[in-house]
């Protein structure tokens, strides 16, 4: 996957003569300090990192950490004080303002935490905006824009007008006008932030199945750890400017780099008194030694899987065959399943702490009682939601 | 004045500036003059042409249509009494010289405040000047008219224009500024540049508050073209000042009177305006 976006040690601080307060940081003073002594106030400090195409990642901080301000220096709606920003191995830094324009037009779709829609345009006109910006005619915009509205659900809303849509459909409406342009990044500022929890919920899952269709390259803020473990591919940590850790959800979950990304992590960590019982999903399927391989294959279509446990009569744990073996057994014309079983499927034990979980590094894992019965299966997916959730019900 | 201090020159160097301009430039404010004493003379001329009830009835309708049924049947009312009065053909030139004002005042303040809102060194001019032009007693700009224009319409539309101008200017301003920076940081993230973020997002936003600026323009621009009398506009505000000199205030409550009806009829068309656009977004 090529490199989309990458930051290299870019600052960004506000006041007068800002190019002193990288010396300031350079010395060790803290963000406090800095402005205290110096009256300059840092907003990002020495941030770096790189962004795939397709990637989802998130950037997550409390306010005031500079996230925002991070993801503006990417198009430069805010001016970097110090460092380099590449788009597909390009330096916008050095755009000038109309090179600039053209890529903001061409490359960035955005979404804002207030939706920033315009309140005199309804919201087909408002899914046109970044249409018309781009000079397209009046007919392909039209049909651009209703596809978009599609793609987000608001089809048959087109006439209505902003003020008249509930927080979620408005929202809908500003992930259409930055889709409508078929944009290779979204810039998601707070994009749900604004939202109550059970829309926020709903309008994350949306994103995600979007993703699985469009694969986007998605930079995403949050200030919710919820919401980034649940969307992020990888996620970046910030605190008062600077990026505290860089990981996969897993990693910041298992092992917090710092005492501040500890604290958060273990408001989010619930999983000392969740179980892999309590996470596990039913297996929908199963497969049996007598099935062929075609019938094994057959039934990791129907519910969409790429793998399946394969167990005796009483339903003992035999172990678990993969699709792409299935497959070839069966271009072979053989049927005995035995050949292609993997016998160490990772399995657990109902009463497992989540937290022993996260050491497997393959999914799914079996949870397998003391007589060796299947019952059932822990993905990676439904592990942190499971956290998520619980957070969310003992907040 | 003490003989060690003396006395800055401030009214000689006006007095100089305007004997340059009036010596140099006067074959260009004559043509201005030409020009729009030929357009008042129309204007006017078009409006009497109409009988006093069809005209009425045309206002009425633009009032209703603008307003509501409230201010048209106001407004019939309002132009039956003043035709009553036997001051309609006074009131219909008054009419026609703040029309001409106001366009004037709106040509010439709505690009201004545009710039102003957009370049904050055109703002920062611009501002004091409007705080001198609104603080300046309004009959001071009657003076200067007159070596450029002459006595009459004309130099009543310049003094005028001056004097209504600042709020046309000022909510110009004011609308594009108020424009939530978001909604600006948006147009920017979709790389609109500086013509279509007008078009496409400030003005239409702005447009209620625009309305307001106009409205209070209109409203400038009635009060000084009565002032304007005394340097021979004829309409109402001539009643007037001829009721002075002739001291008959029976005849100088009734064109006073006149003033107000038509102030009020402009008001609530125009009030009206700004919150029929602010309904329709």
């Amino acid at each position: 996957m090529p490199t989309k976006i990458k930051v290299e040690n870019v600052y960004k601080i506000f006041g007068r003569d800002p190019k002193k307060g990288i010396k300031f940081i350079e010395e060790g003073l803290s963000k406090k300090e800095i402005m205290e002594k110096h009256k300059l106030a840092v907003g990002v400090s020495n941030a770096s990192f790189e962004l795939q195409q397709g990637e989802l990642l998130v950037i997550m901080g409390l306010s005031g950490s500079g996230k925002s301000t991070l993801l503006r220096c990417v198009n430069r709606l805010i001016e970097p004080t110090a460092g380099k920003v590449y788009v597909d191995g390009e330096d916008v830094l050095d755009y000038s303002s109309e090179e600039l324009r053209k890529m903001r037009m061409k490359k960035f779709g955005m979404v804002f935490q207030r939706f920033g829609l315009l309140p005199h345009r309804t919201v087909q006109g408002n899914t046109e905006f970044g249409l018309e910006i781009q000079g397209m005619t009046p007919a392909e915009r039209t049909k651009k824009a209703r596809e978009a509205l599609e793609l987000v659900g608001l089809k048959g809303w087109e006439d209505s007008y902003p003020e008249q849509l509930s927080g979620g459909m408005q929202q809908r409406v500003g992930l259409a006008r930055a889709l409508a342009v078929d944009p290779d990044i979204l810039l998601m500022d707070e994009a749900f932030s604004a939202l109550d929890p059970l829309i926020r919920g709903e309008m994350q899952e949306e994103l995600l199945a979007l993703q699985s269709r469009v694969h986007k390259t998605i930079l995403f803020i949050t200030h919710d750890l919820d919401e980034a473990l649940k969307l992020g591919d990888r996620i970046i940590i910030m605190k008062d400017g600077a990026i505290v850790q860089e990981g996969t959800p897993e990693e910041i979950l298992t092992q917090p780099a710092t005492r501040y990304v500890e604290k958060f992590v273990e408001e989010v960590d619930r999983s000392k008194v969740l179980t892999a019982a309590t996470v596990m999903h039913k297996a929908s399927a199963v497969t049996y030694p007598k099935d062929g391989p075609r019938a094994a294959l057959h039934k990791m279509r129907e519910v969409g899987i790429s793998s399946i446990m394969v167990v005796d009569a009483d339903r003992k744990l035999l172990g678990m065959v993969h699709a792409e073996e299935a497959k070839k057994l069966i271009d072979e014309e053989d049927r005995d399943l035995d050949k292609i079983l993997v016998k160490d499927v990772p399995r657990v034990h109902p009463d497992t702490n989540l937290n022993e979980l996260f050491n497997f590094e393959h999914f799914p894992v079996a949870v397998v009682d003391e007589d060796g019965m299947l019952k059932g299966l822990v993905v990676r997916g439904a592990l942190l939601a499971a956290l998520s959730e619980e957070r969310r019900h003992s907040a | 004045m003490n003989a060690a201090f003396p006395e800055i020159p401030i009214g000689e160097s006006v007095e100089a500036a305007i004997d340059y301009l009036t010596l140099h430039f006067a074959f260009v404010t004559r043509a201005i003059s030409h020009f729009l004493d030929t357009g008042i003379d129309a204007l006017v001329d078009g409006m009497l042409f109409l009988p006093p009830w069809a005209l009425i009835l045309i206002l009425a309708g633009l009032a209703w249509w603008l307003g509501n049924r409230r201010v048209a049947i106001g407004t019939v009312l309002g132009f039956l009494l003043i035709w009553n009065m036997d001051l309609w053909h006074p009131t219909v030139s008054t009419i026609a010289l703040v029309l001409i004002s106001t366009l004037i005042a709106v040509l010439i303040g709505l690009p201004i405040g545009i710039l102003a809102a957009i370049f904050s060194p055109v703002n920062r001019i611009t501002m004091p000047v409007l705080d001198f032009m609104q603080t300046m007693p309004a009959f001071v700009y009657l003076i200067p008219a007159i070596p450029f224009f002459g006595l009459g319409p004309v130099s009543a539309i310049f003094s005028t224009v001056i004097f209504a101008m600042p709020p046309a200017i000022r909510l110009t301003a004011l609308g594009i500024q108020q424009v939530p920076k978001e909604l600006v940081e948006a147009a920017d993230a979709f790389g609109a540049n500086r013509m279509q973020k007008l078009v496409k997002l400030q003005i239409p936003l702005a447009t209620p508050t625009i309305m307001a600026g106009i409205n209070q323009t209109i409203m400038l621009a009635l009060s000084m073209v009565v002032i304007a009398a005394m340097i021979g506009a004829k309409g109402l505000g001539g009643e007037v000042w001829r009721a002075i000199q002739r001291l008959e205030p029976g005849k100088g409550f009734e064109a006073g009177l006149g003033v107000v009806i038509v102030a009020m009829v402009l008001d609530r068309i125009t009030q009206k305006l700004g919150a029929r656009r602010k309904a329709a977004e």
